[in-house]
């Protein structure tokens, strides 16, 4: 049976850096990692959650992406946590120059 | 099959040191990072020099390599030789840091595949349960469909594992909504719908990195909307009231007078949608009416006569 574009159902979906909070113990499940080294991130400045403990924090969707940069910028060039997290700064500040330096291009 | 020169992918000589090929890896490692370089081609290179790493850095299958001798090239025709013997000491094992998944066919019919993430292959008879890896693609929206929302649909490939225990990619067709007040680089969500979970495992997430395609006149940077506003030199002197138009429609705008090319108007709020929008700057740019007949060429010498004007003044001219 061939389905047509509109028998397909539209899927719901959310925005990862807005709509999507988590807690300490959601984030830990999602990206596969023990709570200390979550909690490692958070005073790196990986990670910038809301509330005042572990137990009340919550985390925006960013911070999978930000795990996940960091875990593979560890594993694949062989950098520590604090070197993980200079790159993952500079990399964003990067991306926001390239859409400024876009947009002048125009 | 191509035959793949690992050293020319690495750009190291045959002799080179293990010292000599570790600092070549980690430097192409940096260089083509897919985290560090959006080129479209990066991920592909560093897969390609992961592989290669894989089988220079270890001596035991760096020694293997090179027995098949020197006068290959890359990208031959390449079978094994009969007398290759695929249960090397290390075949199925040792790949503690790679996910050989990624790795060629010319790597597999020489080493074989390891067991990295690999509990679902055939000879592995035991019940596994893993949840699917999360998928990844982009997709490229108009202006318009970030401020109102939208459904587009998309095709991607992606694979599951089929009967045999292998992975087999198929094509795939859906209908996404596009939330309201998405921005350029930002990642949706739609959960569940990644690859398939091995036995009882769940699926993982499908992310779609969005793009914007670019606009005649708006440009885009982060949740703020950029747009040029043409003025001429009467309206920009004297300040006036001129129609601006914005994504959601037309306004009446107020240009201040004496406002020079470069100025920023900001209308607040009028961005990107979300929680907290984004603005949008109107960047005043003064254009001249073409002095293209007497009447015109005739205004501008009025013009002249008018002012004593320098606008070189400040460059000391």
């Amino acid at each position: 049976m061939i389905m047509t574009k509109r028998d397909l159902p539209t899927l719901s979906s959310e925005v990862l850096e807005e709509d999507i909070e988590l807690t300490l113990a959601q984030l830990c499940r999602t990206c596969q990692l023990p709570a200390d080294q979550i909690v490692d991130l958070v005073d790196e400045g990986v990670l910038d959650p809301v509330g005042r403990d572990p137990s009340g924090w919550r985390f925006y969707g960013i911070s999978v992406r930000r795990i996940r940069c960091v875990q593979r910028l560890r594993q694949d060039l062989g950098v520590n946590t604090a070197g993980a997290a200079l790159a993952l700064d500079l990399l964003e500040e990067l991306e926001q120059l390239r859409a400024r330096v876009q947009r002048l291009d125009q | 099959m191509e035959f793949k020169d690992y050293y020319q992918l690495m750009g190291v000589e045959r002799d080179a040191s293990q010292d000599e090929i570790k600092r070549a890896y980690r430097k192409l490692a940096r260089k083509y990072h897919p985290d560090i370089n959006k080129e479209p081609d990066a991920e592909a290179k560093f897969k390609e020099m992961g592989e290669a790493y894989e089988v220079l850095k270890d001596p035991e299958k760096r020694a293997a390599y090179d027995q098949l001798g020197a006068d290959w090239q890359g990208g031959q025709d390449f079978q094994p030789p009969p007398d290759w013997n695929e249960d090397f000491a290390f075949h199925g094992g040792g790949f503690t840091d790679s996910n050989t998944d990624q790795f060629s066919d010319f790597f597999e019919s020489l080493f074989g595949r390891g067991n990295a993430g690999g509990g679902y292959r055939p000879h592995s008879q035991r019940e596994f349960h893993m949840r699917g890896q999360d998928s990844h693609a982009r997709v490229i929206i108009d202006l318009q469909d970030a401020y109102q929302g939208a459904t587009r649909t998309l095709s991607l490939t992606q694979s599951q594992p089929g009967s045999d225990g292998r992975l087999h990619s198929r094509e795939r067709t859906l209908n996404v909504k596009i939330p309201k007040g998405v921005r350029p680089g930002q990642h949706i969500r739609l959960a569940g719908q990644g690859e398939a979970g091995l036995g009882q495992g769940e699926s993982g997430d499908l992310y779609l990195e969005v793009e914007f395609h670019p606009h005649p006149f708006y440009q885009v940077e982060g949740k703020d909307i950029f747009l040029d506003l043409p003025v001429a030199p009467w309206e920009a002197a004297l300040g006036a009231t001129v129609k601006a138009p914005l994504p959601t429609g037309s306004v009446d705008l107020k240009i201040p007078a004496g406002s020079a090319t470069g100025r920023k108007l900001r209308l607040k709020g009028r961005g990107l949608p979300g929680r907290t929008p984004g603005d949008l700057y109107v960047i005043v740019k003064i254009v001249l009416p073409p002095a293209d007949d007497d009447a015109a060429r005739q205004a501008y010498r009025e013009f002249e006569k008018a002012f004593t004007f320098n606008p070189r003044a400040n460059l000391g001219v």
